[in-house]
């Protein structure tokens, strides 16, 4: 009996306003804790909240960026459950109007394409953080109130490969839409994974469970693979699944329950009173609408039409919205789409794949790199050069005139130079000259290098094979 | 008459002609808290003299150089001890709020302090607003004073009785389901509920967020227009809150020939007869100047006090939720982090709190929301749609504020859905968020103040007023005293 896994995500990511979702407090990752904080976000008796607009901008931003239709009216609703991290004991989130509905984002793996629908995208605030030490546990409220939304999709994922391709996705797009930095590390972007298993072709859905608070690609995709073969085990052996809770445990890579269903939370939701319903008309939702960046299934598709680049490399660049921005700025001063798009995704690619970092990191800027590309195109340094330029560039951070200018490295395009050596060379290789003349046409490839080796490799090579013909057939 | 017995509109006259300073009316006031406090209360916390007469004595240097701010610079008042203010404690009158002093001002106190207002205290009330007597505070003992042995209503409990004996010029007072209008009545002093929204909330400890609203509680309706001039404006710290344009005491005219009231005879079934018999008699000398009387038939009589109870209890386990011992206010240290929520709620919160946030816990549990707090909702609709439509026909609706007098203390504390039946006439006002005071009406055979209740659509304020400022231009139950006051003299 084979088994399918169904699986349906919840996505939190926290919008990168420059203030928090209810006071004009900072949003600031990293400062000194409880230094972000005043006494809206400490929850203290008597104050209000008071909805940030731009949070509502953001998230409508989203809501477009991922196909989502606007809700013209929705409200905010108060989730009651007690935490340290929670000074009201109550969340700010939407319950049954969310801001947005209906949208879905279409997910490759391997050939395979599939529409994953995505229910709803909700604004909320974020908690704070409890930091256990030996003393004790402390609270740091900083992050209390950083707005977040909460992107819930439809069952329609199948395995773990589609999970993450579709949590990359969304966050390529959400990066495009500039409505979050999507720091994983900051805890910008988190998973909640609901999995089910059933017997493959079964039409009913098994018993789910939750896991929660997933906070890389990688902890997402071992988590479900992992939650998969445990219920398949279990269903194996004739056990029922149990509705639960868990927790991803990531030293011991295993799952283990939080809670179960009958000491699940009762949130006791209901219309946050201190606050109005979010109302929104076409114009505002249409003025959202025309200042948001180009996406990147549009901006694959211009590249394809307007620079030209193959649909491969118009999707690799549009799959990383940074890479892509890197891939812009580098055209600002280098004219030549395709060779620009060939260096990034074939040579840039190879250094920052092999040294396990990302494009974000890199310390090549996207200008030095157009220069180095203008160096191949002007003919002062050859397309080999340039290689060994970028991986010392890729290496120290030094700029390409430097390093260009420091090994010496230019090369010889200049033809009376040119001239003089190959005259030279003609001169002691002889034997060479007229076994080219004999027919042997090989000789040209051995004169030619005895050309590089004499100017060490800065010949340009065109001009030697120009001047060499020119000379041997004359 | 005693200085600390007039009212702000005479007292700001004397200010003006400089016939009086406000350092000699707050040591008026002063004098009289020493003589009557330990009579029948009302404060939480008085302020230290000296901060008093400091505060008096600013206002007096800008009397003399002719820049007096308004009509209430140099008065001294109260605040009820639900309104937050920077370096004062404010408790709620609550154990578990005991020991909190807020940074920051709630807004009303920040528009009385620019206005020059000169704050005296914080009065006592029912823990956190809950209860219709002011005995459920944890840290006062409030009485009223026209009789000792008799409650003062609620919540507001200490903001009426300070007004009513002499402790202090004017009051604020806050209104969930009744908690100005209810000690008004009791007490003998007007006392008005603004419209929801009207009132920035902002720094107001919530009871129930959508029912809450702060008001004056004052001698006479002219004061109380004085007090909203000042109090009602836009702020933009309460998503709620509303840009009113208006000029309340400017536009009190005394003039309401013409004026409908709607009443709604199902008030009067069974109802007290002393209370019955003052409401009519207002209702006659209405007419008499000039007004005309529309009957009414509510639908809502028999579900308003349930809708209310669930939505405000609902809103209640909510909004206290906050008070868990971890970051203010009282913790009682337990093995665990749940361990210390349990102890400090249970001792931190009184009998009535516990009561209403059980009951609002439950009303919105799954499997019981539908059937509790969502046809209270369905009910709040109704009894909007109803006021709605009676205001297409009337511009007033008069009723009695109270069943009754004031009764006796203790008497009713053991049942509390006996006293949950004082707010019957006062909670549609907050359900429909339209304007509602009580002004005095009579007395019972016993002296005890009986209050008349009279309420308008939204943001008719100025209607209640003018009709209350008629009514008491041809009435003098407003300037009776109680015999504490006759006495301390």
């Amino acid at each position: 009996m084979k088994y399918e896994m169904v699986i349906g995500l919840e996505i939190h990511v926290e919008l990168g306003t420059k203030s928090k979702i209810f006071c004009s407090c900072s949003t600031q990752f990293g400062n000194k804790p409880n230094t972000n904080v005043c006494p809206v976000c400490l929850g203290m008796p008597g104050v209000l909240p008071v909805l940030n607009e731009k949070v509502a901008e953001y998230a409508v931003k989203a809501g477009l960026s991922l196909n989502c239709e606007i809700a013209k009216f929705s409200k905010l609703d108060r989730k009651n459950y007690f935490y340290p991290d929670l000074p009201k004991a109550y969340q700010v989130s939407q319950y049954d109007l969310p801001l947005c509905i209906g949208g879905y984002l279409d997910v490759s793996v391997g050939e395979e394409t599939t529409r994953v629908g995505i229910t709803r995208i909700h604004i909320e605030e974020d908690a704070g953080k409890l930091v256990h030490t030996q003393d004790g546990t402390l609270i740091d409220y900083n992050r209390c109130g950083v707005p977040l939304i909460e992107i819930v999709t439809e069952p329609d994922i199948r395995s773990a490969e589609q999970a993450v391709e579709f949590a990359k996705s969304v966050r390529n797009i959400l990066l495009y839409a500039k409505v979050s930095d999507c720091k994983m590390q900051e805890g910008s972007m988190r998973f909640d994974v609901n999995l089910s298993v059933r017997e493959q072709g079964a039409k009913q859905f098994g018993t789910r469970t939750e896991m929660k608070n997933l906070s890389s690609f990688k902890m997402l995709q071992k988590a479900i693979e992992y939650e998969y073969a445990r219920q398949v085990k279990a269903v194996k052996n004739g056990e029922r699944i149990i509705q639960q809770t868990r927790r991803w445990d990531e030293t011991n890579n295993v799952s283990v329950v939080l809670r179960s269903k009958e000491n699940a939370h009762d949130y006791r939701y209901f219309p946050e009173p201190d606050l109005l319903p979010v109302v929104l008309n076409d114009e505002v939702i249409n003025s959202i609408k025309t200042s948001m960046p180009e996406m990147p299934k549009e901006k694959k598709q211009r590249y394809i039409s307007q620079l030209s680049l193959s649909e491969y490399d118009a999707g690799v660049l549009t799959a990383n919205s940074q890479l892509c921005e890197f891939y812009e700025n580098i055209l600002k001063e280098f004219n030549d789409a395709k060779t620009a798009a060939n260096w990034v995704i074939v040579e840039l690619m190879a250094l920052i794949n092999k040294s396990d970092t990302s494009i974000e990191e890199i310390k090549i800027t996207a200008s030095s790199m157009a220069q180095l590309l203008n160096f191949i195109k002007d003919g002062k340094i050859s397309g080999k050069m340039a290689k060994d330029v970028l991986l010392e560039m890729f290496e120290t951070g030094s700029s390409e005139d430097e390093i260009v200018k420091s090994k010496g490295l230019s090369q010889i395009s200049d033809a009376g130079e040119l001239e003089k050596i190959i005259d030279e060379i003609l001169k002691n290789n002889q034997a060479s000259v007229n076994d080219y003349h004999l027919g042997k046409k090989q000789a040209m490839g051995f004169l030619v290098g005895q050309v590089m080796r004499a100017t060490k490799g800065a010949a340009n090579p065109q001009s030697v094979n120009e001047i060499l013909n020119k000379k041997l057939n004359n | 008459m005693k200085l600390c017995d007039m009212s702000i509109y005479e007292l700001s006259e004397m200010l003006d002609k400089k016939e009086v300073s406000s350092v000699e009316i707050s040591k008026d006031v002063l004098s009289r808290i020493s003589k009557v406090k330990d009579i029948c209360g009302g404060y939480l916390t008085v302020l230290d003299e000296n901060v008093i007469l400091d505060k008096a004595k600013e206002a007096d240097s800008r009397i003399s150089d002719n820049k007096r701010k308004s009509k209430i610079d140099g008065i001294p008042y109260a605040l009820k001890d639900n309104m937050c203010t920077k370096g004062i404690a404010t408790t709620c009158a609550s154990k578990i709020l005991e020991n909190f002093i807020p940074p920051y001002d709630c807004t009303v106190y920040e528009h009385l302090s620019n206005a020059g207002g000169v704050l005296v205290g914080k009065c006592d009330m029912d823990e956190f607003a809950m209860g219709s007597t002011t005995e459920n505070s944890a840290l006062g003992c409030t009485k009223n004073p026209w009789d000792v042995n008799k409650v003062a209503g609620g919540s507001s409990g200490g903001s009426a009785a300070v007004v009513s004996s002499g402790q202090a010029i004017f009051a604020l007072g806050s209104d969930t389901g009744g908690s100005i209008r209810l000690p008004s009545s009791f007490c003998g002093v007007s006392g008005i509920k603004p419209t929801y929204s009207a009132v920035s909330r902002y720094g107001l400890v919530a009871f129930a967020s959508s029912l809450d609203q702060i008001g004056p509680i004052t001698k006479d309706a002219r004061d109380a227009a004085i007090i909203l001039d000042e109090i009602v404006r836009y702020d933009n710290k309460d998503s709620t809150s509303v840009m009113v344009m208006a000029d309340y005491y400017k536009n009190l005219t005394g003039n309401i020939k013409g004026m409908k009231i709607g009443i709604d005879m199902a008030h009067y079934d069974g109802l007290n007869a002393e209370v019955k018999d003052a409401v009519f008699t207002a209702l006659d000398d209405y007419k008499a100047l000039g007004c005309e009387i529309v009957d009414l038939s509510f639908s809502h009589n028999d579900i308003a006090l349930s809708a209310y109870y669930i939505i405000s209890s609902a809103e209640a386990s909510s909004n206290l939720a906050r008070f868990d011992g971890v970051k203010y206010g009282m913790r009682i240290q337990g093995g665990d982090i749940i361990d210390t929520y349990v102890k400090t709620r249970s001792e931190g919160f009184g009998s009535e709190v516990k009561r209403r946030i059980m009951l609002g816990t439950f009303v919105l549990s799954s499997g019981y929301y539908d059937a509790y707090y969502k046809k209270a909702l369905k009910a709040r609709s109704v009894i909007k749609n109803n006021y709605d439509e009676a205001f297409k026909k009337c511009d007033i609706v008069i009723s009695p504020t109270a069943v009754s007098g004031a009764f006796e203390r203790g008497r009713k504390t053991q049942s509390p859905t006996e006293i949950y039946l004082s707010d019957i006439y006062t909670v549609t006002a907050n359900i429909a968020g339209i304007p509602a005071m009580s002004i005095p009406c009579g007395f019972t055979k016993e002296g005890m103040p009986i209050g008349l209740q009279i309420a308008a659509n939204s943001y008719c304020e100025q209607t209640i007023l003018n009709a209350a400022f008629a009514y008491q231009n041809s009435t003098n139950f407003h300037k009776q005293q109680p015999n504490l006051v006759k006495e301390a003299k």
